[in-house]
C-alpha cells in the first residue's frame, strides 16, 4: 500500500499528455455542439 | 503561471464569441497539466483519456451555454472539474465491475451473482472470528473505541460523547488500535485475507 502512495513517476511519465485523436474529438465535439435558448429553457444539438 | 501573449481569460471570451481556435489554444496550452494531473490520480491512460475528454466537454457545454463566470482562473476551473470527474471515476468504480481486457474475454470477468461462494463465505466467517479474537487482546480503552467505530458505526464525535472523552483522544485510541492489531497480525504471521 505505501508503494502505492509512495510511486514516483520517471521523467517519461511527466510528460504525459492525451492522444491526438482525443484533443481532434474535443474540437469536432465543440464545432458541432450548438446551445440554443429559447425563453427560459435551453437546447443542445449536436450538427454532425 | 506562465506569461501568455494572449491570457487565458482574452481566449476563453474569444471562444465565447465564436472562435473555435481559441478552444483550440486552451487546449494545447493546458492539456499537459490537465492530463498529467488526472493520470497522476488513475494510473490508467485509457481512463484518463475519457476524464480528459469528458471533462472539455463539460467545459465547453458550461462555455456555450454561458454559464461561466470569470471570476475564478480558467486552469483551476478545469482541474476543478476533472478532480470531480475522477471522483465520480472511483465511485463508479466501486459500484461497477470493471472489465479489464488482458486479450481473453470471460464473460464471468463482467457478471457475477454478486454471492460469496461457499469456500469465500466460509474463509470470510473465519477472517472475523481471528479478527475478533484479536480485537480482544487490545487494551480495554482502545478497544471500546474500536468496538463502537466499526462495529456500531458510530462517529467519532458520538464515541467522544459516550466514552467522556475528547474527539482527539477517540481518534487517538482508534489509531493505536489499529496499530497494535498491525503489530500483532504481523508478529503471529497471521492472514486476515480471502
Amino acid at each position: 500500500m505505501a508503494n502505492f502512495y509512495l510511486k514516483s513517476f520517471n521523467k517519461e511519465e511527466k510528460q504525459l499528455e492525451p492522444k491526438k485523436s482525443t484533443v481532434d474529438f474535443i474540437l469536432n465535439y465543440s464545432k458541432a455542439l450548438k446551445v440554443t435558448k429559447y425563453e427560459d429553457i435551453q437546447f443542445e444539438t449536436l450538427l454532425n | 503561471m506562465k506569461d501568455y501573449a494572449i491570457s487565458d481569460a482574452v481566449l476563453v471570451t474569444n471562444y465565447i464569441n465564436g472562435s473555435e481556435g481559441a478552444l483550440a489554444t486552451l487546449i494545447e496550452r493546458h492539456k499537459q497539466r490537465i492530463y498529467s494531473f488526472i493520470y497522476s490520480k488513475v494510473f490508467d491512460r485509457d481512463v484518463s483519456e475519457d476524464i480528459f475528454q469528458d471533462t472539455f466537454i463539460k467545459v465547453i457545454k458550461t462555455l456555450k451555454s454561458g454559464k461561466y463566470n470569470e471570476e475564478g482562473k480558467f486552469l483551476p476551473w478545469v482541474m476543478r472539474i476533472a478532480h470531480n470527474l475522477v471522483i465520480d471515476h472511483f465511485r463508479k468504480g466501486n459500484r461497477m465491475p470493471k472489465f479489464e481486457d488482458n486479450g481473453e474475454f470471460s464473460i464471468f470477468s463482467v457478471i457475477s451473482d454478486g454471492d460469496l461462494n461457499a469456500e469465500k463465505k466460509l474463509i470470510k466467517g473465519q477472517v472475523e472470528e481471528d479478527l475478533r479474537m484479536l480485537i480482544q487482546e487490545l487494551p480495554e480503552d482502545q478497544k471500546e473505541v474500536l468496538v463502537m467505530r466499526m462495529y456500531r458505526d458510530m462517529s467519532f464525535k458520538e464515541i467522544s460523547e459516550k466514552t467522556g472523552v475528547s474527539i482527539n483522544t477517540a481518534l487517538g485510541r482508534m489509531r493505536y488500535a489499529l496499530i497494535n492489531l498491525r503489530k500483532v497480525i504481523e508478529k503471529n504471521n497471521i492472514v486476515l485475507t480471502n
